[in-house]
């Protein structure tokens, strides 16, 4: 019997759960099959990933799917495969698998025959240090010519390496190399025990703390039979809009920058410094580090609550203001449009995600797919745009950040909340979380952050040990969304189309 | 024209005057360790440091040390302490010229101040240019690198820059904890830097790595071989703790 198991709540979790004791494994031309047959009936996948096989279990690799039926819950898939065994490839009927067949081949040695872009994805393992080895794809001919720029760039920002392949002014192609941010995430979240993992959890990705945080919290008080209330999802979800908020704010920033519009720059750049500020007197900490513990949420007590309207009562008509100046502007307007397009078939087909996806006109998000008992209770309004273009990237941003101000305004002015009844991760400690794990299960938790979803998933042995971690970050799926947005674009294009996506590398690299 | 001017009018002024006297509002900065005694084996602290920032020394007078070099600030020692003596203040002079100089006890609870280097203070202190290398960085450094020079910090005042080039600066600003996979770019970009020049360690994952200081996909040979002349601690390192140390090292 295949594993598929499914959360009864209502609304929908965001979350799966495999009890690994009742499950056979099935073989893994079974498990291709069922892929191949959930992504024809239009699941999204979410993941593919594999580990060894345990001592007690048979040599290989155990493989795990995670698909996303529409309207459903997360289904996982579970199979079990031979050392090095290859299959045939999904990205050559599902372009959207590219990527999660290349991490896997990277990290188990099964073999997709017939990926049209097998290479590495972070060079991890034995790969370390290779980065000179990258089999870049080659144009040639006549006028054709190659720029590479990176790993380190002209500002302050991640490192990455992007090849631009021209011909004459027009980039036929950019290959993005990427790798050089890799941390070893996923090997460290096994050596420490859960109750020291937090702070690591939002060290993945910096920018996106809250959403880790939230996605492990929320595995992890699954594991350990244990349930926070609506005051401390909410305290959570309260957390994650002003994250979002933040990073939605500093990649207008980062766009007006680009195209040297310096007031809306410093304009936006002083509005992101009034969220980060608040994120800080909320919790400690300007990138929200600190809000969610397991089992525990920042307590929005009346003090804070009035403190958190008047920043975003005071906030919101100067960013509506400054939203306005930069619409109207006609050199904003005739450098964004048509630039770096995006269409919704191609969106679909590359598997694209979160906000960049959105802005394609693909109504992807888990707030409204698997809302949980916040979102639930309260929906934002699907947000989407037509013209896939930075301009459309830029819109879909403004409006997201104006939507979650709306929402945040709304639940902190609520007087049936009672924001101030959660347990507060820096008190002293009453009640402690109980940090023993069930055995023999596998716990799939994905929030929608900032870039689309992140997911982690955490299977623990017979003991109730930690034997794997798998963190996805939606930027791995979008780099390739990037990739293609340059086609037939020139170099000086890049700037502002790698801004309009705003992926994180060190989500991809891990 | 007139949205223009109506948008600068909102703006207002926006830079902190005095960057010496600013204090963040709720940060979590500072560690305190209140002077009572521990309970007798009690680990509670060390066993939820995730970055065994946290020495104990139970035999000795002052028997809890914090690496500052090491501590992420995350507060997690302070709930499970039954003799409670961990808090967090918002002290944002953090920054230290040499490595062991980072550990507070309850006996010693203050970094010893940056003193002004003549050195440095003669080549740079109307002048510094930083180039940023970012080796595995999770983006919360450098975004508030980036923040150095914005309209609240805007330490462009004092002639400091971040700069493009290494080949223009003087100083290169490590954050992350050196990954494996950019170890050589590190090292190219120091190599292209001009004499004389300094390295500022920013982060606790680049003083020490951090909370990825156990990974085998880390290689830290280059902070062997070229020692920080600033330590700047913090999860991310907050604005003010880079500025006010960058201000005692120069004598600005």
């Amino acid at each position: 019997m295949m594993p598929d198991t499914t959360m009864p709540a209502t609304p929908m979790q965001a979350l799966a759960a495999c009890d690994l004791k009742t499950q056979d494994l099935t073989s893994f031309a079974a498990f291709v099959a069922q892929c191949q047959q959930a992504l024809a009936a239009d699941c999204r996948l979410i993941s593919l990933f594999g580990r060894s096989a345990l001592p007690n279990e048979p040599a290989g690799v155990i493989v795990t799917a995670v698909l996303l039926p529409p309207g459903q819950s997360p289904r996982v898939l579970r199979g079990h495969a031979t050392p090095g065994q290859s299959y045939p490839s999904l990205t050559a009927r599902f372009p959207a698998a590219q990527i999660f067949e290349r991490e896997l081949w990277e990290q188990t040695g099964l073999v997709p025959e017939g990926h049209p872009w097998l290479k590495p994805v972070r060079f991890e393992g034995a790969r370390q240090g290779q980065m000179g080895s990258y089999p870049f794809f080659k144009v040639r001919g006549a006028e054709v010519h190659e720029v590479g720029v990176g790993p380190i760039h002209a500002g302050v920002i991640e490192p990455g390496h992007f090849r631009f392949m021209c011909h004459g002014e027009q980039v036929q192609h950019l290959e993005i190399q990427l790798g050089y941010q890799h941390r070893g995430v996923e090997a460290l979240l096994l050596k420490k025990a859960p109750e020291r993992l937090t702070p690591l959890v939002e060290s993945i990705v910096g920018d996106s703390a809250v959403a880790y945080a939230w996605a492990f919290s929320n595995a992890l008080e699954y594991l350990a039979h244990q349930s926070v209330g609506l005051a401390t999802l909410t305290s959570r979800a309260v957390g994650l809009e002003l994250e979002r908020l933040a990073m939605h704010l500093a990649t207008l920033n980062g766009l007006a920058t680009d195209i040297a519009y310096l007031q809306a720059a410093a304009t936006y750049g002083r509005l992101r410094t009034a969220i980060i500020n608040a994120s800080q007197r909320a919790c400690g900490n300007r990138f929200g580090r600190g809000w969610i513990r397991p089992g525990a949420a920042v307590p929005i007590g009346d003090t804070l609550r009035q403190d958190l309207l008047a920043t975003l009562r005071a906030f919101l008509p100067d960013f509506q203001q400054v939203n306005g100046l930069m619409q109207s502007s006609r050199s904003a307007r005739a450098r964004f449009q048509g630039v770096g397009s995006v269409s919704l078939q191609a969106a679909r087909d590359l598997g694209l995600t979160g906000v960049v996806a959105r802005a394609s006109g693909l109504s992807l998000d888990l707030r409204h797919a698997l809302p949980g008992s916040v979102y639930g209770r309260h929906p934002l309004p699907p947000i989407t745009q037509a013209s896939g273009d930075c301009w459309a990237r830029m819109c879909q941003r403004m409006q997201e950040a104006q939507s979650s101000t709306h929402w945040l305004l709304d639940r902190l002015a609520d007087p049936a909340l009672r924001l101030g009844d959660e347990p507060d991760p820096h008190a002293p400690q009453t009640q402690p979380f109980n940090w023993t794990l069930q055995a023999n299960a596998l716990c799939i938790s994905l929030v929608e952050g900032v870039r689309g979803p992140v997911m982690l998933a955490l299977e623990t042995d017979a003991n109730g040990r930690l034997v794997h971690a798998k963190v996805q970050d939606p930027s791995s799926a979008n780099w390739f969304g990037l990739a293609f947005a340059l086609r037939k674009q020139q170099i000086s294009d890049f700037p502002i189309c790698n801004k309009s996506f705003d992926l994180s590398y060190c989500g991809n690299d891990l | 024209m007139f949205q223009t001017l109506a948008v600068r009018k909102a703006q207002g002024t926006q830079y902190i005057a005095d960057l010496r006297a600013a204090r963040p509002a709720g940060f979590r900065g500072k560690p305190l360790i209140a002077d009572t005694a521990c309970a007798p084996n009690c680990r509670a602290c060390t066993e939820a440091c995730p970055t065994d920032a946290i020495v104990l020394n139970p035999a000795g007078a002052d028997a809890v040390a914090i690496d500052l070099g090491a501590c992420v600030m995350c507060g997690d020692c302070a709930p499970v302490c039954p003799s409670q003596k961990f808090s967090f203040n918002n002290d944002v002079k953090l920054c230290a010229t040499s490595r062991e100089g980072l550990v507070v006890t309850a006996a010693r609870p203050n970094i010893d101040p940056v003193q002004v280097s003549a050195a440095l203070k003669g080549r740079f202190g109307r002048s510094l240019k930083l180039r940023s290398v970012s080796a595995g960085g999770c983006n919360g450094c450098e975004m508030e690198v980036n923040a150095w020079g914005n309209v609240n910090f805007d330490i462009g005042r004092y002639g400091i820059d971040m700069v493009a080039s290494p080949r223009h600066a003087d100083g290169l600003v490590l954050t992350g904890p050196i990954s494996r996979n950019m170890m050589t770019a590190l090292h190219i970009a120091w190599e292209a830097m001009p004499e004389p020049k300094l390295v500022i360690a920013v982060g606790a994952c680049a003083i020490s790595g951090g909370v990825f200081a156990q990974s085998d996909a880390l290689n830290r040979d280059f902070l062997d071989t070229f020692k920080p002349a600033l330590y700047v601690p913090g999860c991310p390192a907050h604005p003010l703790t880079f500025i006010s140390g960058i201000m005692d090292l120069l004598g600005i």
